[in-house]
């Protein structure tokens, strides 16, 4: 439902020509929306006569799907006896099964294991080579970084930041260096002053330093000036951003169970053609 | 012609088909009721009528008979109307989103599941029909097989409609309802005023006014009125009572029939419309 102003899927206007974007769009829900009581053939079938394909482009479709998720052997299965991941595979299939141009995908990957999910990166990145555009939301940000060509943070229902990964990462500088020393008020006030600092983060122990030059030759300049400043260093780590730091550093805060809700991420995969 | 109803309907049978037990019970039941019921009250009731005097040159039918009609019509009640609780089940469960977010027009959800229910009523009047014979229901007797065949269509047609109109209402209480318990405790409350204010068990001739009042509008008393007809004869007699049956009277049922069905579908039409795709 659109509140204010207008919004277009495929070419389409949402509001005018609600049919035309059905009919563009492929869905893989969060939760697992399968039919316990029908095989995997059939739910393929299902959706394709939900979408008016003819017989023949249906049948085609289901074998070629069938083959790229890999359920092969599991054709005439029930789908209460698939596994976790074989279902979620087999609703990707169906969310490509009208080749749709957009494929809004929730979650995907949400409580696999690590072998399943990376199994099911390689599908999508299959399906968005192959032309189709994928919308993803995901609360992995690794996922967000393997997968995505355009990243979209979202912070209580607002994109607040949109960008190739590696220009959300560089945004926070080039390098972080983490600090816990005896006085972190007063390192943070000293190395401030520093050309190379592009900003300094509180955390609950220490402090984190965005640098923009490389952080192996800047840290000793760092170690001395607080030496010389009086401020004992008790700890220091020296890490390149991942889009963790991008999320914490955008939102404010970090990737809890309770913020999970309100912060998400959203993928822009634009389809190449 | 869009077709889409073809593939609701195409997929609730495959279910019904692939339940093996639910689809042997859903034909057993009914023949347990005509067997055990039906014998023992027609036992008592045929030696309570046997000293009433009969009607000269009317053809008279034992209480078997005249519940034979009774049985196929409270079953196609029961099945029609928890014919609509899968749609609460794939509401539940996530899956109807799958088919809201389609581009199938929502009404084609409506009349699938009204036309697979509709072939479940088929297939357990058939069954019934066959059985009763079997245990000594007097139905197509004397018949020839162009009479047969114009009243088991005439039969067909009154079910068929009949369980339209109940398989509407169902997918309306289905749609709108949030539990499976919610729903059999609804469905439950409505079956009972619809038997037991029909004429499927006993005549209606003796109600008090108001009983029969409710009777006239009944479906399930359309129904059975049909079926009768149809099978038995316009003019019979049973329990000790004559039952005559015009052709208008059963223009009226079938009449009563087809406008309920129509304002089931009414209903449903508006319930879905305000499902909203979450």
């Amino acid at each position: 439902m659109i509140q204010k102003g207008t919004a277009k899927v495929a070419g389409y206007d949402v509001e005018k020509e609600p049919e035309k974007v059905r009919e563009s769009i492929g869905i893989v829900f969060q939760e697992l929306t399968l039919d316990r009581d029908m095989t995997v053939r059939e739910i393929l079938e299902y959706h394709g006569r939900l979408y008016s394909m003819p017989k023949t482009a249906r049948q085609e479709r289901i074998e070629e799907l069938i083959k790229l998720v890999e359920l092969e052997g599991k054709r005439d299965t029930l789908t209460r006896h698939l596994s976790g991941g074989m279902k979620r595979r087999l609703e990707i299939a169906r969310g490509l099964m009208t080749r749709p141009k957009v494929l809004f995908m929730d979650e995907p990957t949400l409580g696999l294991d690590p072998q399943t999910r990376i199994r099911i990166w390689e599908y999508v990145k299959d399906i968005n080579r192959q032309g189709t555009t994928i919308f993803l939301t995901t609360h992995y940000m690794d996922e967000a970084d393997q997968l995505s060509d355009r990243i979209s943070i979202i912070d209580h229902g607002k994109i607040i930041v949109t960008g190739k990964s590696w220009e959300l990462k560089n945004a926070l500088g080039q390098d972080l260096i983490y600090l816990e020393s005896s006085d972190n008020a007063a390192a943070s006030g000293l190395l401030k002053g520093l050309s190379s600092v592009k900003g300094i983060r509180e955390k609950s122990k220490g402090i984190v330093v965005m640098v923009n030059v490389d952080g192996t030759y800047l840290l000793p300049e760092i170690m001395d000036l607080l030496r010389n400043g009086g401020i004992r260093v008790k700890a220091v780590n020296l890490k390149k951003p991942s889009m963790d730091d991008v999320f914490v550093h955008y939102t404010g805060r970090e990737f809890r169970d309770e913020g999970a809700e309100k912060g998400s991420v959203a993928i822009v995969r634009a389809g190449r053609r | 012609m869009h077709t889409g109803f073809l593939t609701i309907y195409w997929r609730d049978m495959l279910r019904f088909v692939r339940f093996r037990t639910l689809l042997f019970a859903s034909l057993v039941q009914p023949a347990l009721w005509l067997a055990f019921f039906g014998i023992a009250m027609s036992n008592n009731f045929d030696r309570v009528t046997a000293t009433l005097p009969v009607f000269p040159g009317v053809r008279s039918v034992n209480y078997l008979t005249f519940i034979g009609a009774g049985v196929i019509a409270m079953t196609t009640l029961f099945t029609s109307l928890f014919g609509g609780t899968v749609l609460l089940f794939d509401k539940n469960w996530g899956l109807m989103r799958e088919t809201l977010s389609s581009p199938l027009p929502r009404i084609h959800i409506i009349i699938g599941i009204g036309l697979s229910g509709m072939t479940k009523s088929f297939i357990q009047a058939s069954v019934i029909m066959g059985f009763g014979i079997l245990l000594g229901v007097q139905f197509f007797e004397g018949y020839s097989p162009m009479q047969l065949l114009v009243s088991l269509l005439g039969i067909m047609l009154f079910v068929g409609i009949f369980s339209l109109g109940f398989l509407f209402l169902s997918a309306a209480i289905a749609i709108s309802m949030e539990s499976p318990e919610g729903m059999q405790a609804v469905i439950t409350l409505l079956t009972m005023p619809f038997f037991f204010t029909s004429n499927a068990l006993y005549p209606v001739s003796s109600f008090p006014p108001l009983l029969r009042a409710l009777s006239t509008i009944n479906p399930l008393t359309h129904l059975v009125s049909g079926i009768r007809y149809f099978a038995i004869g316009s003019d019979f007699s049973a329990i000790g009572i004559r039952y005559t049956y015009t052709q208008s009277d059963i223009l009226v049922s079938f009449f009563a029939l087809l406008a309920f069905a129509g304002i089931m579908f009414l209903i449903a039409r508006w319930r879905f419309s305000k499902v909203t795709v979450t």
